[in-house]
């Protein structure tokens, strides 16, 4: 993985002083709190519901067992012994205090990490694939040119104070697995018709109260003018993009009113002033970069397949863990393996400081020291020799962290709803929980098999629930917390939104909702459907005509939220 | 007189900044005496008027207006200055960039407005060399560390037209 080199650490140590001179500046009342408020939160610090919040970034999800140990150490100093792993690759903290935060982000230096543009209206980390560098599938690994655009974007002093927050994902494989269309910017690595690593550049796509998908605003881009070319649709975006109204402010909105094609001649004519120039990047600085993204020294493997077949017979939730939480890898004899954070009764994504002591002793013993944290909420250890799995799985099943549900109905993506966030209408970890419960029985779970359900406490959209094959949206309707569903989002190459099913349910309703949902698919599936499958085969009328049977439906459907907004 | 911050020194500053108050028209206001900064509206309303005064002049943008249109005039101004109406409005670090690196602003560009400590640094490396921090703000104090803050950047900016990694590959 990347290491500073004194520049770096110098940056990075010169943000911690600043801040700290910020924080005195807010205290003593020379700052006043509009003023400090963007000023925090370019430093990832919010103020919550309870306390403050502090998100610190992993950029592009890649972590050492070093930085693990010390997030460990910071969750027991300075919080409350747990931490949160969101959707965009950050650990939230959800107590730490105001004044402590200076010395966190010191500790952060201390391991190469800090809080850097995790919020505000700026560019946020550059999000990646998790398994980037070990996927089969797998054309041009991301992640060098993910840091370079974490260099290129840190502290860059045009965009520092955009209309609203702009979030870039990079993917390099032929199954998106990074959300890349939508996001503000969603880039594509390609080998191109030279060989070269060539961009698709996807623009304007988003969750949040006006999901959209992403169009693209150039098909092909030598890797060379990354950077010119993202400054050019930045420097549009920040000349352009509306100010008069936060929700209307996102890259999205700008390129569904200019229309894409406008949007890209504006583009191109700003572009035409930066090609080739002093940003272009040059060979020998991506050559710097990659040598930090090399293949760990992998071993020769015995084919391990036969060991691994007698474990499995052996051990049957041994066998389960194998087919839910590990997956193939470009290397034979490994496994990229994931350790769930969707332990049922425990909040999605959360991880104690424990936990994250194991992880990294997990990490070091197995997988050279490093690990990755998923979009989907998860951790994983990208490089295990197969051999090793059997052993691993006994210590990751002991620290909680082996529940056998990655891509089934329980592997949820939950934001920290009502319960943490100010701007949540409703809570979303006790669904999440009362969905878990209901299923707790693992024979049920795998049968129903691949299903992903997000949750999201409001219409912000951070528990991605538009992208679900179930999503669910908490709303408010006069000061109670109601949940509206939606059926058929996806992510990957055929991302696309979700569409609200009728009227909102009250959390008690919200199990039997789902178990209705679930229930038609298993009525109407045919041999290897999985519920999206039976839902795009029969459409969303006998879902929906099961869900509200009986059910006197008052009104007009709640309106959906690109009508809201 | 107010002080301001000019190529890196406190100063005095004689510029009178021409604001269009409510109910004021651009075609019509009166032109004041002295050294005044005149906002875009009504240097493009009285051109004639203002040339004929006879004694340099400055010319404000806000955030709004962009560097196009007085590219062509940039002769006949003392100093170019960019107007935050508030501070988290970013429009005037583009401005500022497309002024000195695309339309070749050499002389004083001056931020105006909302102008604040901790974004001095970033108005800098945009090309601004005088910065009339809003009233009431500790202006010895930001001159002493606002500039300083970090030693090394890696995007190429007007301050520093490479970026990092052609430096140090030098």
């Amino acid at each position: 993985m990347y290491r500073y080199n004194p520049v770096d650490h110098a940056i990075v140590r010169a943000r911690v002083e600043q801040f700290r001179d910020q924080v005195a500046r807010w205290q003593t009342g020379e700052l006043t709190p509009e003023e400090f408020r963007p000023l925090r939160l370019q430093n990832g610090l919010y103020v919550q519901r309870h306390a403050p919040m502090l998100r610190i970034a992993v950029p592009y999800g890649l972590l050492s067992s070093t930085q693990l140990r010390k997030l460990a150490f910071i969750a027991r100093t300075y919080d409350k012994g747990y931490g949160h792993f969101s959707t965009r690759h950050n650990l939230q903290l959800n107590w730490p205090k105001i004044e402590d935060c200076p010395d966190i982000l010191a500790h952060l230096a201390d391991v190469e990490m800090h809080a850097i543009q995790t919020s505000g209206n700026c560019i946020r980390n550059v999000t990646t694939d998790q398994f980037a560098g070990v996927a089969p599938d797998e054309i041009i690994d991301p992640r060098p040119l993910a840091e370079i655009i974490r260099q290129w974007s840190t502290f860059h002093p045009e965009f520092a104070f955009l209309p609203r927050k702009f979030k870039i994902a990079i993917s390099g494989t032929a199954d998106d697995r990074a959300l890349t269309w939508f996001h503000d910017i969603g880039l594509h690595l390609n080998a191109g018709m030279d060989g070269q690593p060539h961009f698709r550049v996807i623009v304007g796509g988003g969750l949040g109260r006006t999901p959209i998908r992403g169009q693209i605003v150039r098909e092909s881009l030598e890797w060379q003018h990354i950077l010119t070319y993202c400054e050019a649709i930045l420097r549009v975006y920040n000349r352009y993009g509306r100010r008069d109204n936060p929700f209307k402010a996102r890259i999205k909105i700008l390129v569904q009113a200019l229309g894409i094609e406008e949007f890209a001649r504006q583009v191109e004519e700003e572009w035409l002033h930066l090609k080739n120039g002093p940003s272009t990047l040059t060979q020998a600085e991506f050559d710097r970069v990659s040598t930090f993204f090399t293949a760990p020294a992998y071993s020769p493997q015995a084919d391990s397949d036969e060991l691994l077949d007698h474990q499995t017979l052996a051990d049957k939730a041994f066998a389960r863990w194998i087919a839910r939480c590990t997956h193939p890898h470009k290397i034979a004899g490994y496994a990229a393996v994931t350790l769930s954070l969707k332990k049922h009764g425990q909040a999605p994504g959360d991880i104690t400081a424990d936990q994250m002591d194991a992880v990294a002793d997990l990490a070091d013993r197995y997988s050279f020291g490093e690990l990755r944290i998923s979009h989907e909420q998860n951790i994983v250890l990208a490089d295990v020799p197969k051999a090793d799995l059997y052993e691993l799985w006994q210590v990751a099943k002991a620290a909680g962290l082996a529940t056998p549900n990655i891509g089934l109905l329980t592997d949820m993506i939950c934001c920290p709803g009502g319960d943490f966030c100010d701007l949540a209408n409703a809570k979303s970890i006790p669904i999440a929980n009362a969905i878990q419960a209901r299923y707790d029985d693992l024979d049920h779970l795998f049968d129903v098999g691949d299903l992903e359900l997000n949750i999201s406490g409001c219409m912000n959209s951070c528990g991605h629930h538009h992208v679900a094959h179930i999503g669910i949206l908490g709303v408010d309707k006069n000061d109670a917390e109601f949940y509206q569903v939606t059926l058929g989002g996806r992510q990957g190459n055929n991302a696309q939104l979700g569409k609200v099913i009728g009227p909102s349910f009250s959390a008690q309703e919200m199990p039997d909702v789902i178990e209705k949902l679930i229930g038609v698919y298993i009525e109407h599936r045919h041999a290897d459907e999985t519920f999206l499958d039976t839902l795009d085969r029969i459409g969303a009328e006998p879902f929906k005509d099961k869900v509200y049977e009986g059910k006197v439906r008052r009104g007009k459907p709640a309106p959906t939220e690109k009508e809201a907004a | 007189m107010a002080r301001i911050i000019k190529q890196g020194a406190l100063v005095d500053d004689p510029w009178q900044i021409l604001a269009l108050n409510e109910g004021d028209l651009a075609e019509t206001v009166p032109l004041p005496t002295g050294p005044v900064i005149f906002p875009f509206d009504v240097w493009q309303a009285q051109r004639e008027a203002v040339l004929a005064r006879d004694i340099p002049f400055g010319l404000w943008l806000d955030s709004h207006q962009g560097p196009e249109e007085i590219a062509v005039d940039f002769g006949h101004f003392a100093l170019i200055a960019i107007n935050f109406p508030k501070f988290v409005d970013g429009r005037g670090y583009s401005t500022a960039r497309l002024l000195r690196s695309r339309f070749g602003w050499m002389g004083e560009l001056r931020a105006i407005g909302d102008v604040l400590h901790d974004q001095l640094f970033y108005m800098k490396r945009c090309g601004f060399n005088s910065f009339a921090l809003k009233a009431g703000k500790d202006i010895d104090g930001a001159l002493a560390t606002a500039f300083t803050t970090w030693q090394d950047n890696y995007q190429a900016a007007v301050d520093q037209k490479q970026p990092l990694f052609r430096r140090s590959a030098a």
